[in-house]
């Protein structure tokens, strides 16, 4: 038990202008369960690609079973065993289950004998799946079994697993430790990457945290408390959001009966969506991606036009506004994608300030772009949401992800709305960035804006939301308080059972 | 072995260096083709980019490039918008030869009227009849979803014909003793476009191309359509969100594209050809593409390399009669700017790096 399968000894990485890793070392066990814990950029992604010969170190060495082990190309690393399910999925939606696990395997056997050799795995690890489906109609968390699966039937010594949870519910992910948990007591080591500290405290034996590139320690998470782990990985205090006595006012938007067909060929239809959000209210929006997040999100924003009485403002129709009409009344969104939605990538801040700000800031005069004020306005954001960039005329692209986040959630906050829809705000952001994201949240609605969030991540809409309600396959269920529900409800709720069961 | 790696932010200097190191990579493989064709390569560079300008007959040259330049920049300032938004007129070529045609049409259908109003009017009709043919493309874009590059390209053909049809019907001279061709609209007083100082090149076409530049600046750099433009270029879902109307966009930049490849048409017909006939387009339309990426879609840097363009026309033209140059050898050297222009586009975005041996990936 006590055998070291892997060796990691001084692995370093640079990229231009920053050290990815920096002379990282540490053990992984046969048949362990081992964390790589650490903030977004910490180095986790580069370190995990090097072990499965996607990225050379530039120093240090890995030892595989006491034997020098240095991957040139993934094909390698899968040869030696070792597997890696990514955090995002690569299958193609408009083939099968089997024949997306074939096409990731160097010699497929015929489709026959493929089907039933997944059929074997899929229950002798108790994650079903049918091979004959398309991939297009299966959800996250069945997706992501096509993918462990595809690692499986390989047989890997070390199994790689890039945040698994983040797509899954609550109910999937119990099914999906269940699986770890047989392939450990089977003598496979796992590495799994994560940044939610309940869930390694629960799962893991071992853990490494990383942080600036740097190995923090090595630890049993099971001895140490969330918030010592979370204090290791941001190597500071953190300071959680904490919600205001809010007050509900009178009703500002509101959903009625809206539905929406789908807008692509594996798109969600919206199906009778009707909700009603007060002042002061956060209304959480919980359910895993791909359930009509982004559908409601347009709908609500202007980017998709209904029938004007589905969408109420202060009871007056505005489904039929585009999203400058509805930004002059004071509705206002930041969509889930970063780059290439909420803003351009290769536009500089200024001009992403003038995407969304031009009409309720005032950065226009009969067509004419007031470029000072954009910038000045831009400024402010910086300031004010603690944007790190060297100034506003940087590109968006150049901005790491937290700081982007807070750049466009920022944009929309400091343009006063009172009503924000916010689609995945603290998605891939870190630790800090993300207690800063929910606090500025909090202190809008504290001011008498209605907010919806919509997230996947569950802790994040228990934390600061006053109503919840699911999205699960395009429908939404009724809105109740948050403290109302256990997560087990809320699981259920994800998973699609009515809220009244 | 080479390796691209990607820069955080494009590179300003290479942003303005990449149209130079292209032109000299075009005089190196155009020196290589014309070689291989038997003439000497740096008699015909020098013949291409020196005698224009410098030569003892540069005083005939020099106010062609005005007047060879003026519709490439009039065109290509059009094109740039679309090109920016990320919807590809192909087909000014056509535009320019209907805008010809809607002009020249009205001026022969008042022949011999005289009126200061004549002109004028077929200012409008040539910027509208360009306008109209794009906007062929352009609802069948917005209304069907049809391929805006295919229909366009397309309809220069058609447009091709109809001027074959006018030259040797409708529109053929009565008095022309049955060759094919319009009267010359150069012998109409109040059609012709002449020369505003006579012998500098500069006519009505310099001065809208002059105009046309600095109003497509302006709007780029400080109008709310220009910053929609733009953005609309750079990502379709933002533009999106900020509220843009595709189609709106897509009208706007196919209609304005048109109608500036219109007037361009209708200015050479009333001037430099001065006759409806079966050769009358040269490709102004399609070198006007080159045009507006050698120019980087920015109005100053097209009007520079409408000149760099004209430039090769005339030296090409030079060549071909002095040296014997194929004119396809011509039209292969111009086209070399372009494909030498887009590779070294690359370093704008990418950074060379010498990688290690060891690398397979």
């Amino acid at each position: 038990m006590s055998k070291t399968l892997l060796q990691i000894d001084g692995l370093t990485k640079s990229y231009p202008g920053v050290t990815a890793n920096d002379n990282v070392s540490f053990k992984i066990k046969s048949g362990e369960i081992h964390a790589l814990l650490g903030e977004n950029g910490a180095g986790k992604s580069t370190l995990v690609k090097m072990i499965y010969g996607l990225v050379r170190p530039d120093k240090g060495n890995m030892k595989l079973d006491d034997e020098s082990f240095k991957p040139l190309e993934p094909r390698a690393a899968r040869a030696s065993g070792i597997a890696m399910v990514f955090q995002h999925f690569s299958l193609f939606e408009a083939l099968s289950v089997a024949e997306n696990i074939a096409l990731g395997m160097e010699n497929p056997p015929k489709s026959g004998i493929l089907s039933i050799r997944i059929t074997e795995v899929s229950v002798t690890y108790g994650l079903p799946l049918d091979p004959e489906r398309l991939v297009g109609d299966l959800s996250a968390g069945e997706r992501q079994r096509v993918e462990i699966i595809r690692c499986l039937l390989q047989e890997p010594k070390l199994l790689i697993m890039d945040e698994p949870t983040s797509v899954l519910t609550p109910q999937e992910v119990t099914t999906l430790f269940t699986t770890l948990k047989k392939l450990k007591s089977e003598g496979t080591s796992i590495l799994y990457i994560s940044h939610k500290l309940e869930e390694i405290r629960a799962l893991c034996e071992t853990a490494t945290i990383l942080r600036n590139g740097k190995k923090v320690a090595t630890c049993d998470p099971r001895q140490k408390s969330a918030r010592e782990l979370a204090e290791m990985m941001v190597g500071g205090t953190l300071n959680s959001a904490k919600p205001k006595k809010l007050k509900l006012g009178k009703v500002i938007l509101e959903a009625a009966g809206l539905s929406l067909p789908p807008q692509s060929a594996f798109g969600t239809s919206l199906k009778n969506i009707s909700f009603r959000l007060h002042k002061g209210e956060i209304l959480g929006i919980g359910g895993v991606a791909g359930n009509g997040q982004d559908e409601l999100l347009a709908c609500l924003s202007g980017e998709v036009l209904t029938t004007p009485n589905t969408i109420r403002f202060n009871s007056k129709p505005v489904g039929h506004m585009t999203p400058n009409e509805r930004r002059a009344l004071g509705v206002l969104a930041a969509p889930e994608e970063r780059l290439g939605h909420a803003a351009a990538p290769d536009m500089d801040l200024i001009e992403n300030s003038m995407l969304t700000a031009m009409v309720r800031k005032n950065l226009s005069n009969a067509g004419f772009l007031n470029w000072q004020r954009a910038k000045a306005f831009t400024q402010t954001i910086i300031d004010e949401f603690d944007v790190r960039t060297p100034g506003p005329q940087s590109i968006a692209r150049s901005l790491s992800g937290g700081n982007l986040q807070k750049y466009v959630i920022g944009r929309e906050v400091l343009q006063d709305p009172d009503v924000l829809i916010v689609n995945q705000p603290t998605w891939g952001v870190d630790a800090a960035a993300a207690a800063a994201i929910r606090q500025s949240l909090l202190d809008l609605a504290g001011k008498g804006a209605a907010i919806i969030v919509i997230s996947q991540d569950l802790d994040e809409l228990m934390e600061i939301s006053t109503q919840f309600s699911a999205l699960n396959n395009g429908k939404l269920s009724v809105a109740q308080p948050m403290a109302k529900f256990s997560l087990d409800e809320i699981g259920l709720l994800l998973g699609g059972a009515d809220a009244s069961t | 072995m080479l390796r691209l790696e990607k820069r955080p932010s494009p590179s300003q200097t290479w942003a303005y260096l990449a149209p130079v190191l292209a032109v000299i990579a075009t005089m190196i493989g155009g020196g290589v083709m014309f070689a291989l064709l038997g003439k000497d390569p740096f008699e015909a560079i020098r013949i291409i980019f020196y005698d224009p300008l410098f030569s003892e007959f540069a005083w005939y040259y020099r106010p062609q490039l005005l007047i060879k330049g003026a519709p490439l920049v009039l065109i290509a300032i059009g094109l740039s918008m679309g090109f920016r938004a990320g919807i590809w007129n192909i087909g000014a070529e056509g535009q320019y030869i209907i805008g010809a045609l809607f002009g020249a049409g009205f001026a022969l259908a008042l022949y011999p009227t005289e009126s200061p109003f004549i002109f004028p009017s077929m200012i409008l009709l040539g910027a509208l009849g360009g306008f109209l043919w794009a906007m062929i493309p352009a609802l069948l874009k917005t209304k069907f979803g049809t391929n805006e590059i295919l229909v366009s390209l397309m309809l220069v053909y058609v447009a091709e014909q109809l001027l074959a049809s006018m030259s040797l019907g409708l529109m053929k001279n009565p008095e022309g003793f049955g060759f094919p061709g319009s009267r010359n609209l150069q012998q109409y007083d109040s059609a012709h476009n002449a020369e505003i100082w006579v012998g500098s090149g500069v006519h009505m076409g310099v001065v809208f191309a002059l105009m046309a530049v600095i109003f497509a600046y302006v709007l780029l750099a400080r109008h709310q359509l220009g910053f929609h433009i733009r953005l609309t270029g750079e990502s379709p879902k933002a533009a999106r969100f900020a509220g843009i109307n595709p189609n709106r966009l897509i009208i706007f930049c196919l209609g304005s594209s048109g109608a500036l490849a219109g007037l361009a048409g209708m200015f050479e017909i009333a001037g430099p050809s001065g006759q409806v006939n079966i050769a009358f387009n040269s490709g102004y339309g399609f070198t006007a593409i080159i045009v507006a990426f050698l120019g980087r879609l920015n109005p100053l840097g097209i009007m520079l390399a409408g000149l760099l363009m004209a430039l090769t026309y005339i030296g090409g033209e030079i060549a071909q009669s002095s040296l014997g140059l194929p004119a396809a050898a011509i039209q292969a050297f111009q086209g070399m700017l372009l494909f030498f222009l887009l590779a070294v586009d690359l370093l704008t975005n990418f950074k060379i790096k010498w990688a290690k041996a060891e690398v397979t990936l």
